[in-house]
């Protein structure tokens, strides 16, 4: 329980550091506020293949 | 109606830049309707319920990009698909590129991140989510249309290790004073809030900025945690950690109605709090709330700001109804109305605000029907036909496919305006504008000529249509808030700083005070 509250409030009281998967336009308001943050443009591993994605996270 | 459609094999685009082609499509004249996608098996089935299907749709693949296009006739279509790879080209050149593609290439550059933001296809959100957690990473999901199941999996997995998921469908948080998705530019200060409302959540966090007091941190949950499926799980943990803030003076809950389980396990939660809390719990009937140790239950938006601001030590900001200016004005207009006009038509970009608004008409005793309604029986047969008094949340699913969020870009808002205008029984049109981060940079600009000629139609058929509209926004937004409220005051619209105060506006014109 101790560790709980430590975590969460340490995401409150520390400065954010970010990696934004998606939407590029968050990561720049973000940049803008100056927060440090790192864009991700994320695609779909395995051409979206469920499947092959499944696979892939078990041998990984 | 002639339809047509293109697909780009290996070629993934995120959810803003597809919206920004769908939207300069849409602006070709003689286009009636487009999707610009992915090719999912959701959005798959999306094409098929607009009547686009062909074999080579059904092979395409998650990466692949679909155009499809109706327009009024084939030279349209050959000339928009045609075209497409120029359009591509011009909106990729305005949005920079980066090199890494996965979460793991994320970390190997950030490897001290304390915060995953995710916006990517729900269906691949908790796949990402699930990574960030067992990297020790809090979690952001924007992202909609995460199963119950997956959420529910994820906030056990987050509650074991410690950590924070904001969302699914999380659409704003401020922590630290910095914005995450949409949120206002909000000053820091020692009250805390928690929001399973997005909108609702920026609205209270700028009545908090407008009234001269601040936020210590504003945590949106997702859309879903007070359901009971997944029975608060964020929002207590975000109670415990405002409890254990020491910037924190109150904490303020604000949401659309909890799950009933959900709601009395949150209330003994609060009851045994040390911090006083703020509760806002639109819908949800007053006795359910009233007498409950340490909550104080706020009717709107605007009374929990001003609750909340009391219980942090302040001076309670006075409650300001309609001034007698503000009497004088609604009384101008109302006397222009022809005997015809008797109907208030909500077209919202806000969901919070969409509902909210509904609660405040239903206790003035006025009848609302809505895409959204408070109660089923008030449901409309279908969302783009309002009948009597109606209220349309344009951020629904429904208006969604392949389409850009309300927020975001207005073209979904304008074309109903303009339906709305021929609806001879229409009195007064209510809009709401939200600034603030990632927001529509001229929400107003966007629609102002859409109301200016909705005015028009009304004044032609000899009456006058009342336009009444609530900004939700802060001086320090990145859009020009003066200048977005001159706008619409040049245009004869009459502007109110809150969603409760803009309805309470409507009812006063409808006769309910």
């Amino acid at each position: 329980m101790v560790d709980v509250e430590t975590k969460i409030d340490k995401l409150l009281t520390e400065p954010l550091v970010i990696v934004n998967v998606g939407l590029s336009k968050f990561a720049k308001s973000l940049e803008e506020q100056g927060v440090d943050v790192i864009q991700v443009d994320w695609m779909p591993p395995a051409g979206g293949d469920k499947e092959m994605m499944d696979l892939l996270d078990e041998l990984l | 109606m002639p339809s047509g459609f293109a697909i780009r094999k290996n070629q993934y685009y995120d959810s803003v830049f597809l919206m920004s082609v769908n939207a300069r499509i849409l602006k070709v004249e003689g286009i009636q309707q487009t999707a610009v996608l992915m090719g999912s098996p959701a959005n798959k089935k999306l094409l098929l319920d607009i009547g686009i299907q062909d074999p080579d749709i059904e092979a395409a693949q998650p990466n692949d990009l679909i155009v499809a296009v109706i327009a009024d006739s084939m030279g349209i279509i050959n000339q928009v698909l045609g075209n497409l790879d120029v359009w591509l080209n011009a909106i990729q050149e305005e949005a920079p590129v980066s090199q890494l593609h996965t979460l793991e290439d994320g970390l190997t550059i950030k490897s001290n991140a304390n915060l995953a933001m995710i916006s990517i296809p729900g269906e691949y959100a908790a796949r990402e989510a699930r990574k960030a957690l067992e990297a020790g990473l809090n979690v952001f999901i924007f992202s909609d249309n995460v199963s119950i199941e997956g959420e529910l999996e994820l906030k056990h997995l987050a509650k074991q290790r410690g950590l924070l998921v904001m969302g699914p469908d999380c659409g704003t948080s401020l922590i630290n004073g910095m914005g995450l998705g949409f949120a206002n530019a909000i000053r820091r200060g020692d009250i805390g809030a928690i929001g399973a409302a997005g909108t609702g959540l920026q609205e209270f966090t700028a009545q908090v900025h407008n009234h001269g007091f601040g936020i210590s941190h504003a945590i949106g949950t997702g859309s879903h945690d007070l359901s009971d499926q997944i029975g608060g799980l964020t929002t207590l943990a975000v109670l415990d950690a405002l409890e254990e803030d020491a910037n924190t003076k109150v904490i303020t809950i604000i949401s659309k109605p909890p799950g009933a389980a959900t709601l009395e396990h949150l209330l003994e939660k609060i009851g045994s709090c040390r911090k006083p809390v703020v509760g806002c719990f639109l819908g949800v009937d007053p006795d359910i709330l009233s007498g409950r140790n340490n909550l104080k239950p706020a009717r709107t938006i605007d009374e929990a700001a001003r609750l909340a601001i009391k219980m942090s030590g302040n001076p309670i900001p006075l409650e300001v109804c309609l001034s007698p200016d503000d009497l004088k004005l609604l009384f101008d207009e109302k006397a222009g109305w022809s005997p015809e006009q008797k109907y208030l038509r909500g077209i919202l970009a806000g969901g919070t605000f969409c509902y909210q608004s509904q609660q405040i008409l239903r206790d003035a005793g006025i009848t609302v029907y809505s895409n959204n309604p408070l109660e089923p029986k008030n449901k409309l047969k279908s969302p783009d036909k309002s009948i009597q008094h109606t209220f349309i949340d344009m951020g629904d699913e429904f208006y969604m496919v392949g389409k850009p969020h309300p927020m975001i870009d207005g073209t979904m808002r304008r074309q109903r305006i303009i339906t709305e205008s021929h609806d001879p029984q229409m009195a007064i049109l209510y809009l709401d504008f939200i600034l603030g981060y990632n927001a529509s940079m001229d929400p107003v600009g966007e629609l102002v000529d859409a109301i200016d000629k909705a005015k028009s139609v009304c004044k032609q058929r000899g009456g006058s249509l009342t336009v009444v509209a609530s900004i939700c926004g802060t001086g320090d937004d990145p859009q020009d808030l003066t200048f977005q409220m001159k706008m619409l005051q040049d245009s004869g619209v009459l502007v109110y700083d809150s969603n409760a105060k803009a309805t309470a506006a409507c009812c006063w014109l409808l006769g309910k005070e």
